[in-house]
């Protein structure tokens, strides 16, 4: 069967199973989207208002779902607007192949129109990226492009696909969807002296990321903590595995984690470390993280090991294969005396306090959990927002609490959400939780979400300022503000209602309470901003390359 | 600069013979903050496969992730550390200034190396050696008293015995 590079393009990603596409055209995919309007039927395609926001669309649907995001831009500007969204996928090893367009191959490299080296410009922060310059590579690479974004430690890869290759007809062999590989292997014997060493431990943690969730771990996950009476600790990546009423969840760690937590890993003797990197906002300080502690990891790349953290046995594999073999060799045991010490040092720890009059962000968030069920995707961007989402929100689902953990990129939500909300459909309640310095970075997907009639909330927590900056500049750098207080004086409802939207304005719990409610009932988006003083700080914190005898658990003010 | 108070790994990559595939290298050794000191790359014996040989100087943490960062890139099929047993061998050619009275020396030097004189002038000699990389860090010390015009090494290249 003879078809053009652009039928190929489209019968491949149905055969790979794919029916979503976010995108953006332009010149040089004009092909492939002439081709995409033949095809509407089997492939909806989303068109965002910038590139970067259908990246972050493309991740938002891979994160909810599990599932391999899509995103295709043109070349030139198309093409880098996506590389924001693509090292976001990257650094939380997220699924996602993206399609760029570039000018004819014997355009490239003579900075033709709209010309960008993508490929080179991608490289390190994808999995893989490819450009294909001979039409009978075009099937086999986007294979392989899945293939390798779903395998091992999933991440994005990059296809770039010339303007003549979309156009120039070969012979089409059509194929099985490509099966990502599964690694089922593991070092027996580093597992057996893992079992033996958290068996014999008298105050054991567990420390766990996002790999349990890529891994789909969370069952036998749990069944180890209770097999041997083990508390564990989650990095933001893993919000909403554990329940929140658990007694062995410790909650969140590192940087603005809890005081019980990090104590708890300062103290601990042996850690065992699940699909988790010891990234530098969980070992603040790597030398003397879990300074009395054996530690134990668990990971699919091996490149993790040792990598931030030396530590004395490693297993490298699948989360979910490694921890089930691991249940059954690991013996029962009860700590008794290390959970009443935890209970001890839980009672320490961090509590807001509730105001009357003023709007309090964990007041706002335990207002969203009480009104939206507890069904809800929550989609942070980045910043003190995302550190209260992280520590507040309840009843979160695995797969439901989607954040830019390694990258931190403000602006990563509202595409994000979009995608979510697509991918789960309108029936699914999607909460966007921004702040104001994050939502201006890509407000502009209002418009994508008022074209797609999506019923996503944006609740805007609006301290004026860039807030986490400040809090920053207020501990460490002697209250000098410098550009993190524009000025800014955007009408939050009238924007919305500029773009067709909906929106709200709070001062007050009360008024919260009405505006969200009204919210829930509306068809499409909706954008609440709630004015909080911009003196909040996101407490406790320790700040980089310390350790948890500088955490800082009370607010200069407050005390 | 590399650190030279570390001792010298050599690293034998074998790659798939693709576009930019030595880019991908040496942009993740950039990335990742790891030294270079010399590093070749060919054909091997299948056409499909370039042998890419990397010689460092660095900390044993550092070698292991160089390995192990190398080996998830796609295109990489095998990575190795040569071991202090292994063939390794680099190419130099030296211009150094030269004259009737000087000349006789040199020819020494060289004949004592084993170097060959490929081009001689009446101003300068050009020399040529190929051997282990401590064979030419010793031939280069014999000319700290004459004055050395240009000089270029291949950086090693390596192969394992079994």
């Amino acid at each position: 069967m003879k078809l053009t590079g652009s039928e190929i393009f489209v019968e491949v990603l149905v055969e790979q199973g794919v029916d979503t596409l976010f995108g953006y055209p332009g010149g040089a995919v004009l092909n492939l989207y002439d081709e995409l309007y033949r095809n509407q039927d089997r492939i909806h395609h989303y068109m965002s208002a910038h590139e970067q926001g259908a990246s972050h669309a493309a991740d938002g649907y891979a994160r909810a779902t599990g599932k391999t995001g899509v995103v295709l831009a043109t070349s030139g500007p198309g093409a880098t607007n996506l590389v924001t969204g693509i090292a976001t996928a990257y650094m939380d090893s997220v699924p996602m192949v993206a399609f760029t367009g570039n000018v004819g191959t014997g355009g490239l490299g003579k900075d033709s129109f709209q010309e960008a080296y993508i490929e080179g410009i991608t490289m390190p922060i994808t999995k893989h990226n490819y450009t294909v310059r001979r039409i009978e590579d075009l099937a086999d690479t986007m294979r392989e492009a899945f293939r390798i974004a779903q395998s091992g430690r999933k991440g994005p890869v990059l296809v770039d696909i010339p303007k003549d290759i979309s156009a120039a007809v070969t012979e089409f062999e059509p194929k099985e969807p490509v099966r990502p590989e599964v690694i089922d292997t593991y070092d027996t014997e580093q597992l057996k002296k893992a079992a033996e060493l958290l068996g014999s431990a008298k105050r054991p943690v567990i420390y766990f990321g996002g790999g349990v969730i890529s891994s789909e771990a969370e069952e036998p996950l749990k069944a180890v903590m209770e097999k041997a009476d083990i508390p564990a600790t989650w990095t933001l990546m893993a919000k909403g595995i554990l329940d929140d009423e658990d007694p062995l969840n410790l909650g969140l760690i590192g940087m603005h984690g809890k005081f019980v937590s990090n104590k708890a890993i300062d103290s601990a003797d042996v850690i065992l470390a699940v699909g988790t990197r010891f990234s530098d906002r969980v070992a603040l300080n790597p030398a003397k993280f879990a300074r009395s502690a054996k530690i134990i990891q668990f990971d699919i790349d091996a490149s993790e090991v040792d990598k931030n953290v030396e530590v004395d046995c490693s297993v490298v594999g699948d989360a979910n294969v490694v921890l089930r073999a691991f249940l059954e060799l690991l013996p029962e045991a009860d700590h008794t005396e290390w959970h009443k010490q935890i209970t001890e040092w839980k009672e320490k720890d961090y509590r807001p306090y509730d105001s009357e009059t003023a709007l309090k962000p964990h007041q706002i968030l335990q207002k969203v959990c009480e009104l939206s069920g507890d069904d809800s995707i929550y989609v942070t961007d980045v910043g003190q927002h995302q550190m209260w989402a992280a520590q507040y929100l309840t009843h979160v689902k695995p797969r439901h609490f989607l954040t830019s953990g390694g990258l931190g990129t403000m602006g990563y939500g509202y595409g994000a959400a979009i995608g979510a909300q697509i991918a789960k459909g309108k029936e699914q309640r999607v909460i966007h939780l921004t702040g104001d310095g994050s939502f201006h970075m890509n407000l502009n997907e209002g418009v994508t979400a008022v074209s797609y009639d999506l019923p996503v909330i944006t609740v805007i927590f609006n301290n004026q300022v860039l807030g986490m900056v400040r809090q920053w500049q207020t501990l460490l750098y002697g209250k000098r503000y410098s550009s993190t207080d524009p000025h800014r004086k955007t009408n939050y409802v009238k924007l919305a209602e500029g773009f067709g939207a909906k929106g709200w304005h709070c001062e007050t719990l009360q008024e919260f309470e009405e505006a969200f409610k009204e919210a829930l009932n509306n068809p499409g988006p909706s954008w609440i901003e709630c004015v909080i003083d911009k003196d909040e700080k996101v407490l406790p914190m320790i700040p980089a390359g310390a350790t948890i005898e500088d955490i800082i658990l009370a607010d200069g003010k407050e005390a | 600069m590399a650190e030279k108070t570390y001792p010298r790994s050599v690293i034998s990559i074998l790659v798939e013979n693709h576009y930019g595939v030595l880019a991908r290298i040496s942009s993740m050794f950039n990335r990742r903050s790891f030294n270079i000191d010399a590093i070749t790359a060919s054909e091997t014996i299948d056409p499909g496969i370039t042998r890419i040989t990397i010689t460092v100087h660095c900390d044993q943490s550092t070698l292991k992730q160089m390995l192990l960062q190398t080996e998830r890139l796609e295109e990489v099929k095998q990575v190795f550390l040569l071991d202090n047993n292994s063939l390794q061998r680099e190419l130099l050619l030296i211009k150094v200034e030269s004259d009737p009275v000087k000349l006789p020396a040199l020819r020494d030097i060289a004949g004592v190396y084993n170097a060959k004189i490929i081009d001689l002038s009446p101003e300068s000699l050009v020399m040529e050696l190929t051997g282990k990389p401590e064979k030419i860090d010793g031939f280069l010390k014999m000319f700290g008293n004459y004055n050395v015009l240009e000089m270029c090494r291949t950086g090693i290249t390596a192969l394992n015995r079994v």
